[in-house]
């Protein structure tokens, strides 16, 4: 391998100043600034306003900021600002505005089956759903456990979650036995 | 929970990340998925000077399967190399570990070198490139080189990997006909950091068998197949090497409860490899 040119390295963002980033939230065009070291969880909710993402224990373990980066679903809080930059992001709020404004029939099902009850959860979850249905837009209840592993909920124990998912893809989920009457939650 | 400061710097070229490396010696880190380095970030266990971001780097995009090798570029996520069609008859043992490689969301970011990098002990990539006998391929500004993947690991995120290389690629060598392999886990949640994971392969008349988790690397040990099958003492043979290990008790699981599932998944590992042949 012949020695490197001799050409200095290019200059880094300094850790001291914000730097302009500009994503693509949702189908719009957002710019904000950032330092090096600012999640992209946090340049969401404080530098664009977009509170839709949740923070829950930022080293990636809950899933509470999961978001689609250039589609795929990535943990928000285990990516820095100014690696989004350029990139496109889709967060929980873009899922009704793709949709005239109306919620999802995904979501509409997590309010049927009762899939949340704090919420905090509930919008990490949906952006991951929204990317791995796209992939595997029928899964067993095997494969849907599975990816939800990626995801914490401490209110729901994953049931209604699972009832959910299953109604709208057209699966059968083992726990539908328990779903209750149609009556019950309207 | 948020890092310290840092510059950040996204190079062009491998060139260009190369010769920032080498001014930044020790406070400079290189970025691929992150899905390691940032919760260390975040949690301040590292505070380097400088972030060098490989993600974007065209070059350290290669996966591909010649010559005998499975090359994985390190800016391959996880997510895109268990998506390859091809990957369970290439590399039959990653196409079962990789399931168990943190999660969906996360294997869609992070990275087999970045995994291979971080040397944690009880990681499935490290495992699965120590037990099939595969290599890791170190660049700097100046040099290549290729270093047996039983030599990179030195202890729990501690390598052979000087502060001025990157993990260019590893290289997993491809099944070969007639092989078996088979891998299993425990752990308290799936996709969280395993308590014991053990990667067995049969090969030309010897059974192998690698576990993490343990030791504070990834450790394998090898038996001749006796009239094609394991040899009578493997329970003797798998005691010794689970006593060998020398694992500790930490808040997840005591030592004694690791040398168990030493013993018993090691042995149901190697059962499966032998009976799924090919």
């Amino acid at each position: 391998m012949p020695p490197l040119s001799s050409s200095p390295p290019p200059a880094p963002l300094a850790a001291e100043a914000r730097h302009p980033v500009t994503i693509v939230l949702n189908g719009r065009r957002r710019s904000g600034h950032a330092h090096p070291r600012l999640l992209l969880s946090d340049f969401l909710r404080h530098e664009l306003g977009a509170h839709g993402t949740h923070v829950g224990c930022e080293h990636g373990v809950c899933g509470a900021c999961t978001v689609r980066i250039d589609g795929v679903a990535s943990r928000a809080c285990l990516t820095l600002a100014v690696q989004a930059d350029g990139r496109r992001i889709d967060t929980v709020e873009g899922l009704a505005d793709g949709n005239g404004g109306r919620m999802t029939a995904l979501q509409e099902a997590f309010r049927r089956h009762h899939a949340l009850q704090c919420g905090f959860c509930t919008a990490g979850i949906l952006m991951s759903l929204s990317d791995y249905l796209d992939r595997n837009p029928k899964p067993t209840e095997e494969e849907l456990r599975d990816m939800l592993s990626g995801h914490l909920c401490r209110c729901t124990g994953y049931a209604g979650i699972v009832r959910a998912v299953m109604d709208v893809t057209g699966g059968t989920a083992a726990s539908q036995a328990h779903q209750p009457a149609e009556a019950d939650h309207v | 929970m948020k890092p310290a400061p840092f510059d950040y710097l996204r190079p062009a070229t491998l060139t260009e990340a190369l010769a920032a490396l080498a001014a930044g010696g020790d406070e400079a880190r290189v970025i691929a998925g992150g899905q390691s380095l940032m919760p260390m970030l975040n949690m301040r266990l590292v505070q380097p000077r400088l972030l060098i971001d490989l993600g974007r780097l065209e070059e350290l995009r290669t996966l591909t399967a010649e010559d005998g090798w499975l090359t994985v570029g390190a800016a391959v996520t996880q997510g895109q190399v268990l998506a390859r069609p091809t990957l369970a008859q290439e590399v039959p043992l990653l196409a079962a570990a990789l399931p168990w490689v943190g999660h969906f969301q996360t294997r869609n970011r992070g990275t087999l070198c970045g995994s291979v990098a971080h040397a944690d002990p009880s990681a499935e990539t490290p495992l699965c490139l120590v037990a099939t006998g595969g290599e890791v391929v170190l660049r700097n500004a100046w040099r290549r080189r290729s270093v047996p993947a039983a030599d990179f690991f030195l202890g729990p995120l501690t390598t052979v990997k000087a502060a001025d290389e990157i993990v260019e690629c590893v290289r997993f060598p491809l099944a070969k006909p007639g092989s078996g392999h088979a891998f299993r886990e425990v752990s308290m949640r799936h996709g969280d950091f395993a308590i014991v994971a053990c990667a067995a392969t049969v090969d030309g008349g010897q059974a192998t068998l690698a576990v993490g988790g343990v030791a504070d690397r990834p450790s394998r040990r090898s038996w001749p197949l006796v009239d094609g099958g394991l040899p009578a003492d493997l329970d003797e043979a798998l005691n010794a090497f689970a006593w060998d290990l020398g694992g500790d008790d930490d808040q997840h699981a005591t030592a004694r409860y690791r040398r168990d599932l030493v013993r018993r998944i090691g042995r149901t590992v190697l059962e499966e490899a032998l009976s799924c042949r090919r």
